[in-house]
């Protein structure tokens, strides 16, 4: 119910925000096909659309899967130092290519890299005679947060006046339209992780116990953190790579609906990641439409948007 | 084959060698054997080494001819179940959930099925946890919630039982029922591994003590044997009576 459910309102959002936008559609021409409005609404809007569900879905999935992972509520898809490493990685692209005008695939490789060296670097930790555990995983991520962080911010007042006008814009984050086979290649590394988080919510309400009880029970808790590290990683990084770090939306969904559908990850995970995809498009449809022509970053919606309603949802308690 | 073999088993903790050492033995059948001595003889660390949570320093323990660190977690678990002294107080799912977790190793799909939930209704039964089936575990007293948790590991329905001074949280009246069960539980074939405190209620209900001192094994015989006041004076450095009934049952007391 809660699957068909989370579902259900995805879908709705996703069909009906790409007729919402600043500047006026014409559906007549929209119906019949013609230019410009066919082509906004199928070059434009639509993939900003699909880029904002995927987006939402994996961070607000990986979120809740980091929150069972670390047994930690304020765990989010940065904890971890993901985001971080991926900003790195984007970061000293922009600071270093050579020319004006920035090859976009580059920063998005650049930004993969960086979040794939933290899984080389965990592990590394992992292969450790070292018990590789999620307490030694949040603090490693807390360290690579503070280090990555740290040469960002080097890098950033290193650059000139260009460079660190990008590098601040791709700081922001933000959902712009891109090439349907980008949005493939999302897909395929988004959607089948989906999946097997999906498969993994049983074990997961049962490390949510702690390591000790999971064990006794058949859990192998060091095999379960280091994939779903990997899962999350990869959902994290390959949406920072190409959208920027965009706040808040891994935090705040799962633990709104943590109030709605309870603490099972057999109904929080599905929930979680249609209702992140759904939050995300309904964020990126305000962001562009408010103050149009001038769109505001989306991770300020999010964050002035869900925030307010989180610290009230946790008041009204 | 033995149910419980333990060979020359050691463990250190960085910085305190010597945590186990040497410990050699071994349980054949279905028996009820208490692990007592004083705090920091090792007691716990011996269980979580049995249950595979921890690894030796030297030596192995093998259940029914397995080694935890051959084989995989689910497929031991459905050999031995292990109720540790704590989890979380703080743990938000209803005490049907909880007593269902016992039921993982047995399959990784989405939602238990069938033959789980008899498991469960029949551990429910066991432990009288009906009339709190609804209730959120953290909602429970401690000693509820330490029924709960034995609730679980029947339900895993393993034949080697490894439990951490389950009895911590209960009154007399669920302590003499706990060992009660415990009996039970032995006659149907399970070995029972119990950590506990209580030398008194050991004393009358186990097949067999292993007493820990220092790490080291001490004493592997029936209470009768295990308990003999010099040997408890010298362990626990309090003076202890013991008086042997002409049936056999063993009481204690003691006390400076």
């Amino acid at each position: 119910m809660v699957f068909v459910v989370s579902l259900l309102v995805a879908v709705g959002v996703a069909v009906a925000c790409p007729f919402v936008g600043g500047s006026g559609m014409d559906y007549g021409k929209l119906w019949a096909k013609e230019a410009p409005d066919w082509g906004i609404f199928v070059n434009l809007r639509v993939p900003r659309m699909l880029l904002a569900l995927l987006t939402g879905a994996a961070l607000s999935g990986a979120g809740a899967l980091f929150q069972a992972l670390l047994r930690d509520a304020l765990a989010t898809p940065s904890s971890l130092g993901v985001s971080a490493a991926a900003a790195l990685g984007a970061v000293a692209v922009i600071a270093f290519y050579p020319g004006e005008t920035m090859w976009f695939p580059l920063v998005w490789l650049a930004a993969l890299a960086g979040a794939g060296g933290v899984i080389v670097l965990v592990a590394a930790m992992s292969r450790s005679d070292r018990r590789f555990s999620a307490f030694t995983l949040l603090l490693t991520g807390i360290a690579v947060n503070g280090i990555c962080t740290a040469v960002v911010l080097l890098l950033h007042s290193l650059a000139g006046i260009t460079k660190s006008f990008q590098i601040t814009h791709w700081l922001m984050g933000g959902i712009d339209s891109i090439e349907y086979s980008v949005l493939g290649l999302l897909a395929l590394a988004i959607i089948p992780i989906c999946i097997w988080m999906l498969r993994l919510a049983r074990v997961l309400n049962v490390v949510s116990y702690g390591e000790t009880w999971a064990e006794g029970r058949g859990v192998d808790c060091r095999q379960v953190t280091w994939r779903g590290f990997v899962a999350g990683t990869v959902l994290v990084g390959t949406t920072t790579a190409v959208t920027g770090p965009i706040a808040f939306v891994g935090l705040i969904v799962p633990h709104l609906l943590r109030r709605v559908v309870g603490p099972d990850y057999r109904l929080l995970l599905p929930a979680s990641i249609f209702g992140g995809g759904a939050f995300l498009v309904v964020c990126d449809t305000i962001s562009r439409s408010v103050l149009a022509p001038v769109e505001i970053p989306v991770g300020v919606t999010t964050a002035l948007l869900g925030g307010p309603f989180f610290v009230w949802l946790l008041w009204s308690r | 084959m033995s149910l419980l073999k333990l060979a020359n088993v050691s463990y250190d903790f960085p910085g305190a060698p010597g945590v186990l050492d040497g410990i050699t033995a071994d349980a054949a059948g279905p028996q009820l054997i208490a692990v007592t001595g004083p705090n920091g003889a090792g007691k716990s660390t011996l269980l979580d080494l049995i249950a595979g949570l921890k690894t030796p320093a030297t030596g192995e323990c093998l259940v029914e001819g397995h080694d935890a660190r051959r084989m995989r977690r689910d497929k031991f678990c459905q050999m031995v179940a292990h109720v540790p002294q704590q989890v979380p107080a703080n743990i938000p799912y209803t005490v049907e959930e909880v007593v269902l977790t016992g039921r993982i190793p047995y399959g990784r799909g989405l939602y238990e099925n069938d033959e789980d939930h008899e498991a469960m209704e029949r551990a429910m039964a066991r432990m009288r946890l009906e009339p709190f089936r609804t209730r959120l575990f953290h909602s429970l007293s401690g000693g509820e919630r330490q029924r709960v948790l034995l609730a679980a590991a029947l339900c895993q329905q393993a034949r080697v039982l490894l439990l951490d001074e389950p009895s911590a949280h209960l009154d007399p009246a669920n302590q003499a029922q706990l060992w009660e069960l415990l009996r039970e539980l032995r006659d149907l074939g399970h070995l029972v591994l119990v950590v506990t405190h209580h030398l008194a209620l050991a004393a009358q209900n186990t097949d067999r003590v292993w007493l820990l001192h220092r790490g080291r094994l001490v004493a592997d015989a029936p209470p009768a044997q295990a308990f003999h006041p010099d040997r408890l004076e010298a362990v626990f450095n309090v003076a202890f009576h013991r008086h042997v009934t002409e049936e056999g049952r063993v009481f204690l007391t003691y006390g400076l």
